[in-house]
């Protein structure tokens, strides 16, 4: 029997890795592009708002120039424009709004998070959450009637004894036997005291989220070295949580610079270069677009724009901002159970 | 805190030596010493301010008693504590009574605005008329027994469906996105969409001026709707993101195997796991889009008659009804815009414990 040799057969091409990918099913690409524009459409959202706010301020800056950032008053008769008093307003709501707030709403994420009750904790979350769900104009009813009678009160004792003090002069004898309560009634710090009522639960949603997670085995290493529960908090939970105390209040302050309906109802309005907060009178951007929008002209509305414009490149700044050190806070997003 | 493992649990029988030693030892616990200290402060302070407070310095206020009442109440609990207790606890103890205090002044707080509200809302309840008719020719000064906020109460039904019609797929379509997808568009979205959540809702107001109402579409409904659309979604998304992101991976990654491709499986798995959290989500929304008062000052405008059609007459919405009410400053309108407010916060409330039973359906069923 003739062995036969096999004839070496001519060199094959080197063996390759099968496909794993494979193509992605049509229902798939169909599923990735929709999903994917409409997760995208949101940034087209928040684009067009800006987009259409600022053509629509552009007759305006060209009319006023750099002066609408400058001037004072608001008087449309006159051709005089500006947002200067509003911007200086804004920020002292939001101010007082933050300095009310912040203290309030870590204390309470903290108290939920770590001493509250194991009952109790569900109710706490619950009620942070219809808290934020409550409209904010009723939260200016409650402070217009229900709150600010008491807190002129507090107007006159920070009036009488840190006068001195430019923030908390008012323009008038806090000593008097008969105060006069209206130069009280209608301030930025009453609106802010408002205000803060809704930016409570924004900020300590988020930081109770945060303190949530701060690791367990961390905690109770701490209190295995005999720490108390405070010396656990300050040494464990607010290092971990520092992002979301951040960009919770961030968030908060956003809310605080935008508020409009329970503003609008507090605030008398004044154009006022004054930093007293707790004297009668003032305006913020957004209470002015709203007290003004109905009865505006053409070139009126071109300039309530311009200042919506402006107001919405603040809160961006701060939003995003906010987002930003939130979604750094807390790294391992996703949940994988 | 101060109870060690060496003592037993206050409350209960002494639990034998061996298992005593090796229990967790108690942070929660006061013991008898721990209640008696703070009790004794408490009323110790009480005291003395009632006598230095009301009766020699004449304070004023009720608000004024109650700060200087805990002030003096904080100096005095650190005094007691430290008599016996390192410095350590003594600040503990001190925060501990500051979280409650603050939690009491946020819970009662939120407890007074909605007893207030509905306390004053009351009276307007009394007269049917508010529920069934509409202000349409109806004098402020009128009393209350005629004209009521029909029209407001159907207004802000029909924007809020549509915003909800609008904002629904969108914002779940961005959640699918945002959970589903890896990368780093999905988290660029994620920022953005957190970022909208605080968008202040005067701005999506004036983009919908600025984007249709300019351009000829009229002050109506729809523009609201469009208007409340803009800020729902944001809310919508992200809380419908976190419900998605709980389904168990083991899940999707089931589906994969038996071979469905990942549309089927958003489909017919991720999404009908969430179907609670998606509703929860869709709560929250709604509830953010119905007490939104200055997008439909901007895009609407307020009207005192009942508008059907969504895209021809100015639509009131309760909220819008209540803003306008009280800038009258007529007392019999302020009375009905509580009475507005109180149908509106009883609104809230509803969808408020509507998301509580869903998203505890939830809890029961993993």
């Amino acid at each position: 029997m003739a062995i036969t040799v096999p004839e070496p057969s001519p060199p094959r091409p080197a063996p390759q890795p099968r496909r794993v990918e494979p193509g992605l099913e049509p229902s798939d690409r169909w599923f990735q592009a929709g999903s994917t524009a409409i997760g995208w459409s949101v940034l087209v959202i928040t684009g067009a708002v800006g987009v259409f706010l600022g053509v629509q301020s552009v007759p305006t800056l060209r009319h006023y120039g750099l002066n609408f950032f400058t001037t004072v008053e608001w008087n449309p008769q006159f051709d005089r424009i500006g947002i200067a008093a509003v911007l200086l307003g804004t920020v002292e709501v939001a101010f007082v709004a933050m300095v009310v707030a912040f203290p309030l709403a870590l204390g309470f994420a903290l108290f939920i998070s770590d001493y509250a009750p194991r009952w109790a904790k569900g109710w706490l979350v619950s009620a942070i959450d219809l808290m934020a769900a409550v409209p904010s104009i009723i939260y200016g009813l409650w402070g217009f009637y229900l709150l600010k009678p008491h807190a002129i009160n507090l107007s006159r004792w920070l009036s009488q004894h840190f006068g001195w003090f430019p923030l908390f002069h008012v323009n008038t004898d806090p000593n008097a036997a008969v105060w006069q309560q209206s130069q009280y009634t209608s301030s930025a710090f009453i609106a802010g005291l408002a205000v803060s009522m809704m930016a409570i639960p924004l900020a300590c949603a988020v930081m109770r989220a945060v303190f949530d997670q701060a690791p367990i085995g961390e905690r109770e290493a701490a209190l295995a070295l005999g720490g108390t529960r405070w010396g656990v908090i300050r040494k464990v939970v607010l290092p971990f949580g520092k992002g979301g105390i951040i960009g919770g209040s961030m968030l908060a302050l956003g809310r605080a610079l935008g508020e409009t309906a329970a503003v609008a109802i507090i605030l008398s309005p004044a154009y006022l270069l004054s930093p007293r907060i707790l004297q009668s009178g003032a305006q913020t951007t957004s209470a002015l677009i709203a007290g003004n929008f109905g009865s505006a002209t053409r070139s009126q509305l071109s300039a309530l724009l311009t200042a919506g414009f402006v107001l919405f490149l603040i809160t961006l700044a701060v939003n995003s901002t906010a987002a930003f050190v939130i979604s750094r806070s807390r790294s391992g997003a996703s949940t994988e159970i | 805190m101060t109870t060690t493992t060496v003592h037993a649990p206050a409350t209960g029988r002494p639990a034998p030596r061996a298992q005593t030693r090796r229990a967790p030892r108690r942070i929660r616990v006061l013991t008898f010493d721990d209640w008696m200290s703070l009790g004794g402060s408490l009323l110790s302070s009480l005291a003395l301010v009632v006598v230095v407070y009301e009766h020699l310095v004449d304070g004023s206020g009720t608000l004024g008693f109650l700060v200087v009442w805990y002030l003096t109440f904080l100096a005095i609990y650190a005094g007691v504590v430290a008599m016996s207790n390192p410095r350590p606890i003594v600040v503990d103890r001190l925060v501990t009574t500051a979280l409650w205090a603050i939690s009491g002044v946020v819970v009662f707080a939120l407890s007074t605005t909605l007893v207030y509200t509905l306390a004053r809302g009351w009276q307007a309840f009394t007269h049917l008329n508010f529920f069934t008719r509409t202000m349409a020719g109806v004098s402020p000064t009128a009393p209350l027994t005629q004209g009521g906020i029909l029209h407001a109460i159907v207004g802000t039904f029909i924007e809020v469906g549509i915003a909800v019609l609008i904002s629904v797929p969108l914002g779940i379509g961005t959640a699918v996105y945002m959970a589903e997808t890896a990368g780093r568009g999905p988290r660029f979205v994620r920022t953005v969409v957190e970022a909208m959540t605080a968008l202040p809702e005067i701005l999506a107001g004036l983009f919908v001026y600025a984007l249709l109402i300019i351009h000829g579409f009229p002050k109506s409904g729809m523009a609201a709707a469009i208007a409340m659309a803009v800020t729902m979604t944001p809310i919508v998304a992200r809380a419908g993101e976190v419900s998605l992101r709980v389904v168990p991976g083991g899940l999707r990654e089931a589906s994969y195997a038996l071979g469905a491709s990942r549309f089927r499986t958003v489909r017919k798995v991720v999404l009908p796991s969430a179907k609670a959290g998606l509703a929860t989500a869709t709560i929250l929304g709604v509830a953010r889009g119905v007490g939104e008062t200055a997008v439909v000052l901007i895009a609407s405008g307020a009207s005192t008659f009942m508008a059907i059609n969504p895209v021809k007459n100015p639509m009131n919405s309760l909220p819008l009804f209540i803003f306008t009410a009280v800038k009258t400053g007529e007392p019999l309108q302020i009375q009905r815009a509580f009475g507005a407010a109180s149908v509106l916060l009883a609104i809230v409330l509803a969808l408020f414990v509507a998301a509580r039973v869903f998203s505890r359906d939830k809890a029961g069923n993993r």
